[in-house]
């Protein structure tokens, strides 16, 4: 019972009478939100995020149980902890949302992102790149006489870092596929 | 074995396993099935606003007469007169309105339900499926539109699924923290036929499931803090009244046995009497100044069912600064919200309430003493009296209106509406609530225009109470229309109008925040309230002398049929006391003070930027 318990918990969201400024550190969480597959189901995810004012900084979704229509949503968010606690808690809110989990709490998980990487080039620029790609371990899945096609997956930032690479040897698109994460051991966590 | 029931038996089949047998195989059109599910659920009152998308639904309702349809005047009623239909009686309010602009009007009372956690089921007639997504003759997105405005929406592409979704919808309005559903049906899929099937058959939600029940060991911590508070008190909210009236009488229970002081929010008035010794009144923004104090200098806060709202809360960093903090609530998301709290209880405040109490019971008594000195600063602070007020002999103060109403109505069966500004909260402060479930307020949206529909679903639900609209002369006119169905219907609604001419609340705060520079908050021509009563078939009193108040109160009472009572009140009266914006508990404007003044000295630059 002390006079900083808030002081301690810095971030009091929602408030239209909280005018200290203050900018407490925002960390990266991936939530998986498990979904029934109805009509509007993402939408309602989506809207929320906007609605409150949380930022995605990636999302992906698709249905993992054709039977039950069961949807995965992987979205990266970053936020306070505060308001990622308030996040989670708001997604629970919604009729179709199973269930949240968060990877920085629930469970230690493993992300990964695959990119579709575009590069034009010739003579030593399209050898550095290949030999590059090699050493990323991506996968060439389109190739013509002047440009090819990488297929890469990874972490964000080993995808992040081989597209610096790429920038000067003539990268032309890049598409990306955004975070999908999974925990670690044997557990399962439906 | 029961016989199997008839097709057309009367309603509520739910006990009947028999007549779910011979009722599954039965085929009914979309708009059949509307029907039939809105009467096995218990239905009886529905309202609405027919239009070209919903004719198969009118047509089906047109052939019972289980169901009553109360018409509307514009959508934005239907809802409110639902919300007044549900927050009065427990029980889901239904509204059928058309699409596009039938489903747009009716928007603003979705969102008002939405804030204040009212059941709704919304059916919304759709364009039919092969004109969706083409901008058809009036239609919109429904289901776009009121996303972010209802618990849950449905959009029904199949007629299969419409009894299931019938059935879900109510299942989803009432369960949990309740809050309104819509219904998107188009109007193909109300001509097409399907199998119906009963409440039995789809009892609830696969996935949404609602914890009810608290955590006991957190329940315990709490009893356990309780039992050691020295400065204890109860904050109590809406979320009693939505419990059901068992968790008033557990609430006023655990009251009593504790000694406890108890506040209550804006929606939660009347779960504990305002006549109990330990009522402190109303607190937050308007609230009594020992009701305020008490939760800034508290030492144990047991917040059961309120969600530490900004009316409430004041500035969030000097929240009752030393107290320790219990937050009973259903919706997880409250908890740690906007306040930090040491012991989160996530349960319906019934089943919570009577966990407390036999935790409490099971222990020897605490000391009594331990409050004494608690209960003498409270004391210190109600002597303040901070809802005096100047009297007059020449003008009708607000207060005295709504403190003479109150006198003069209280024997009776009364409920009580009000519309939103300064009114509503005269009304709260003084007009005194000894039960739940007799005040009807838009606490959480501030919608103007909410009393009058709300008192049109009020009356048709409860035909022999006496329901009053507490309204200020603004607010009243942005549903005035809705008077007209109360003629229709014979519901013989008071509307009871503090017109001081003013926007009041506006204008207080112009006073307060922009230099008593009254842009747009005066209205340059009112209608004659007493000729609008008797256009619309109404009966018309005026009042503007304190010394003939009681008596046209009376008159107003007596009047078997729809009333508008003009009461002519002081036009600058201020609504005080007054926690300013960005302000704590400890600093209220008291009505000693003198007056706002026209100056800014009260409030900070940062608090002139608040709502």
């Amino acid at each position: 019972m002390s006079d900083n318990t808030h002081a301690a918990h810095p971030t009091q969201p929602a408030s239209a009478y909280f005018m200290v400024e203050q900018k407490p550190l925002a960390t990266r969480t991936t939530l998986a939100v498990i979904v029934d597959n109805e009509t509007g189901a993402l939408a309602r995810v989506v809207g929320l995020f906007s609605g409150r004012g949380y930022n995605i900084e990636s999302l992906t979704v698709a249905e993992t149980d054709h039977l039950k229509h069961t949807s995965r949503i992987t979205i990266v968010t970053r936020a306070t902890p505060a308001v990622v606690e308030q996040i989670k808690l708001q997604l629970g809110r919604l009729i179709p949302v199973q269930r949240v989990i968060d990877f920085s709490v629930d469970m230690p998980g493993i992300e990964r992102e695959m990119a579709l990487i575009k590069v034009a080039n010739t003579g030593d620029q399209r050898v550095e790149a290949l030999r590059l790609g090699e050493a990323f371990r991506a996968r060439v899945i389109d190739i013509t006489h002047s440009s090819h096609v990488f297929e890469l997956t990874g972490t964000p930032t080993k995808i992040d870092a081989f597209l610096d690479l790429m920038k000067p040897l003539g990268l032309v698109e890049i598409s990306r596929t955004g975070v999908v994460a999974i925990s670690r051991g044997p557990e399962g966590m439906l | 074995m029961l016989p199997a029931e008839t097709a057309d038996a009367p309603a509520l089949h739910q006990d009947s396993s028999a007549a779910i047998d011979s009722i599954a195989t039965e085929s009914l059109t979309g708009a059949e099935i509307v029907v039939r599910a809105l009467k096995d659920q218990g239905i009886r009152h529905i309202f609405g606003y027919p239009g070209g998308a919903v004719l198969p639904i009118y047509d089906a309702i047109f052939q019972q007469d289980v169901v009553e349809h109360i018409l509307v005047r514009h959508e934005q009623g239907a809802a409110h007169a639902a919300e007044g239909y549900a927050r009065s009686t427990g029980k889901v309010g239904v509204l059928l309105v058309t699409s596009g602009p039938g489903a747009t009007n009716a928007v603003t009372g979705l969102a008002d339900a939405m804030l204040d956690s009212i059941p709704l089921v919304c059916i919304t007639g759709q364009v039919p499926t092969h004109l969706v997504g083409s901008d058809a003759f009036q239609e919109c997105d429904t289901v776009g539109i009121t996303r972010a405005c209802t618990k849950h929406n449905f959009f029904v592409s199949d007629v299969a699924d419409l009894p299931r979704i019938m059935h879900e919808a109510f299942y989803i309005a009432r369960t949990g923290r309740p809050g309104p559903v819509v219904i998107d049906i188009p109007k193909d899929v109300q001509f097409k036929r399907a199998n119906y099937l009963t409440p039995a058959q789809v009892p609830g939600h696969r996935t949404y499931k609602p914890r009810t029940l608290g955590d006991q060991a957190k329940i315990e911590m709490a009893v356990e803090l309780m039992r050691r508070a020295k400065r204890p008190v109860f904050y109590s909210g809406g979320g009693i009244i939505n419990s059901g009236t068992r968790a008033s009488e557990l609430l006023r229970e655990l009251v009593a046995l504790t000694n406890f002081p108890i506040t209550s929010t804006l929606m939660g008035l009347g779960a504990y009497p305002a006549s109990g010794d330990n009522w402190l009144g109303m607190l937050g923004m308007h609230g009594t100044y020992q009701a305020n104090l008490a939760m800034n200098r508290c030492d144990v806060m047991i917040n059961i069912g309120a969600r530490f709202d900004d009316r409430v809360t004041g500035r969030l960093d000097m929240f009752s600064p030393g107290s320790k903090k219990i937050h009973v609530d259903i919706d997880p998301s409250s908890i740690n919200k906007n306040v930090r709290v040491d012991v989160p209880i996530i349960g319906d405040c019934t089943r919570v309430l009577e966990a407390m109490l036999s935790a409490w019971k099971s222990q020897p008594e605490p000391a009594l003493e331990r409050l004494d000195d608690w209960w003498g600063q409270v004391a210190g602070w109600r002597a303040r009296n901070s809802l005096g007020y100047r009297k007059s002999s020449e003008t009708i103060k607000p207060q005295y209106a709504v403190e003479r109403l109150y006198q003069l109505t209280k024997a009776r069966k009364t409920y009580i509406t009000t519309e939103v500004g300064q009114h509503q909260m005269w009304a709260a402060q003084h007009y005194h609530f000894e039960e739940p479930h007799r005040w009807m307020t838009s606490g959480g949206l501030g919608t103007m225009g909410y009393g009058i529909p709300a008192a049109v679903g009020v009356q048709t639900a409860h035909p022999d109470a006496l329901v009053i609209d507490i309204a200020g002369e603004a607010s009243v006119q942005m549903t005035m229309q809705e008077l007209s169905t109360a003629v229709q219907y014979r519901l013989p609604i008071k509307i009871f109008i503090l017109n001081n001419e003013y926007m009041g609340m506006v204008r207080q705060w112009q006073q307060l925040l922009h230099g008593a520079r009254y842009s747009h908050s005066y209205s340059e021509a009112l209608p004659d309230f007493v000729k609008l009563a008797e256009a619309y078939g109404a009966k018309g009193i005026r009042a503007s002398t304190p010394d003939e108040l009681d008596a046209k109160i009376m008159e107003m009472i007596d009047h078997p049929g729809p009333v508008i009572f003009d009461c002519r009140v002081d036009k600058l009266e201020n609504c005080l006391p007054m926690i300013p914006s960005g302000a704590p508990h400890d600093e209220m404007i008291l009505p000693d003070a003198d007056e706002l003044g026209s100056g800014n000295a009260t409030v900070s630059e940062a608090g002139k930027t608040l709502v």
